[in-house]
């Protein structure tokens, strides 16, 4: 479980997070939905010290996280897996050799069993016989999957992923939701998810919060989420004429 | 008081890059790598300019020294000296700034404006430690190397230029460079190398790792990596040379 408690972030004067709390479930997958720019990508930083918060607290199963010493910070990390919103693979490596890497740092595995692992995690995205390219010639949704695959390579107890299913087609996208949805439950992990897709709402929103004008602004589940009267969150939900025709 | 701010950081970062490595054998599979990219990849440019340099050193040596008092193998050894003390690890030290710092600056600049440097730090990895030490472990270990090089291609590119136009003759040239040696010059210009090693490959790993920003600012990254590499070299030659050798 990972609890964040009345933080705050600004850039510049400008407040992006305003006294933000929630709470991210273990074994659920938790996502954070809000517009473009609203402060969702800075909410997940600040979730994993990426950014520094003003104000505050997080907590990772009641340890302290936003006032952990650096050493027993960089212990809890082995434990975070992290999808970011551009990919960040490692641009001197290949495939294989970026899903290889946090193994190869932390583990004592043979290079046999780490490359099982690695095209292990390869498979679950729908990967093959990519192992050998470096990631400037995949296609932006190749490098996304590439990228959560290196993610789980660990088997986290937390992963983060942010906007997994952005630049991919509707059915990979879905592939790449019902496998954070499974893997989630099958370890039994906490996982946080950013998305302004309202498919992976419905598909796999265990626990939804809504960011708007730096507020948490509302929370629920996908069975909520469409009964919902406040008015923010449904121009938001139905902004599409999928989601409205879903509606009638 | 904007450059001590500077000044306060690099030193911080510095401190950063030399915490305990998480892993050792993967360190050392990058410094060898680093070794091949930042070093044997300079050779041809070294031996390039060693060899001109040299030629170009014992031309004017020869035009300069006409005076009957002064003997004609003092063409060789004042080439030598001059390649000893200053050119090779001066020079080419400026020049590998310019090569190896804006490499090194741009590569971490772009690591950091595309999150792999954030991606790093997630898995609980030193993003300092893990980028920026095995290059000056490298840079230190190989430039000894490239410099005492140089000072061969470069005496040897002297007598070349010497004989090859007839200002002097290989037998004078070489007693030249045989004469008055000063085993110590070598020591000097060694630990020179070091520190410029050092200095170029530290500089450049901080002003690509607090790049800031997109494309452009990894260009002005780079920029600056090689030109304050560039000043401190200048800078600590003079510290160095009224150090080792009044
Ligand atoms: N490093 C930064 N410095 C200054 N401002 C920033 C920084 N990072 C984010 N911001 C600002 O914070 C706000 C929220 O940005 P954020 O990236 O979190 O949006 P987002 O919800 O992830 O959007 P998207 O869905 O487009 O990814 C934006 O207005 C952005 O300009
Ligand atoms: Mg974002």
């Amino acid at each position: 479980m990972i609890e964040a408690r009345n933080i705050c972030k600004s850039f510049g004067g400008s407040m992006v997070l305003d006294d933000v709390s929630v709470t991210f479930e273990r074994g659920k997958t938790n996502l954070i939905i809000g517009a473009s720019g609203s402060g969702k990508t800075v909410l997940m930083k600040c979730l994993v010290g990426l950014f520094k918060i003003e104000q505050g607290k997080i907590l990772y199963d009641e340890r302290i996280f936003s006032a952990m010493p650096s050493s027993e910070l960089k212990e809890l990390r082995r434990e975070i897996g992290m999808l970011f919103q551009g990919g960040a693979l490692f641009d001197s490596m290949t495939v294989e050799q970026n899903v290889i890497f946090p193994l190869s740092m932390f583990t004592r595995l043979s290079l046999s069993d780490r490359r099982d692992r690695a095209n292990f995690c390869l498979q679950r995205v729908n990967l093959e016989n990519v192992n050998h390219m470096y990631p400037a010639v995949l296609s932006g949704g190749m490098k996304k999957r590439v990228a959560i695959a290196r993610a789980i390579s660990m088997n986290p107890k937390y992963l983060f992923c942010d906007e997994p299913n952005s630049g991919l087609d509707p059915q990979t996208a879905n592939v790449i939701d019902r496998l954070i949805s499974e893997i989630t439950q099958e370890y039994q992990m906490t996982t946080v998810v950013n998305t302004h897709d309202m498919n992976s709402v419905l598909e796999i929103g265990d626990k939804v919060a809504f960011i708007y004008k730096a507020k948490l602004w509302w929370e629920g589940n996908k069975e909520e989420i469409l009964e919902s009267d406040n008015p923010e969150l449904k121009e938001f939900v139905f902004a599409t004429e999928l989601t409205r025709r879903l509606k009638q | 008081m904007y450059w001590l701010r500077e000044l306060g950081q690099y030193l911080l970062l510095v401190k950063e890059i030399f915490k305990k490595p998480e892993n050792q054998k993967i360190y050392l599979r990058q410094i060898t790598f680093e070794m091949d990219k930042l070093g044997l990849e300079s050779l041809g440019i070294v031996a390039i300019i060693s060899v001109f340099m040299g030629a170009v050193l014992c031309i004017q040596m020869a035009f300069n020294i006409t005076h009957p008092l002064i003997p004609a193998y003092t063409i060789g050894l004042s080439v030598r000296e001059s390649v000893v003390l200053e050119f090779s690890p001066t020079i080419i030290s400026l020049i590998l700034a310019g090569k190896v710092g804006s490499r090194i600056a741009s590569e971490i600049g772009t690591m950091r404006v595309t999150e792999q440097i954030d991606a790093l730090e997630i898995m609980g990895i030193n993003p300092a430690t893990f980028l920026i030490f095995p290059k000056i472990a490298a840079m230190v270990l190989i430039n000894p190397v490239l410099i005492v090089f140089s000072m061969f291609l470069a005496i040897g590119g002297g007598w070349a230029a010497g004989v090859a136009t007839g200002l002097v003759s290989s037998n004078t040239y070489i007693y030249g460079i045989q004469s008055f040696f000063i085993p110590f010059n070598i020591f000097y210009a060694l630990i020179k190398t070091v520190v410029f090693a050092f200095l170029i490959a530290s500089i450049s790993g901080y002003h690509g790792f607090m790049t800031r920003g997109g494309a452009l600012e990894v260009g002005t990254a780079s920029t600056r990596g090689v030109v304050y590499s560039s000043i401190m070299i200048i800078f600590f030659n003079l510290i160095l040379t009224q150090l080792l050798l009044t």
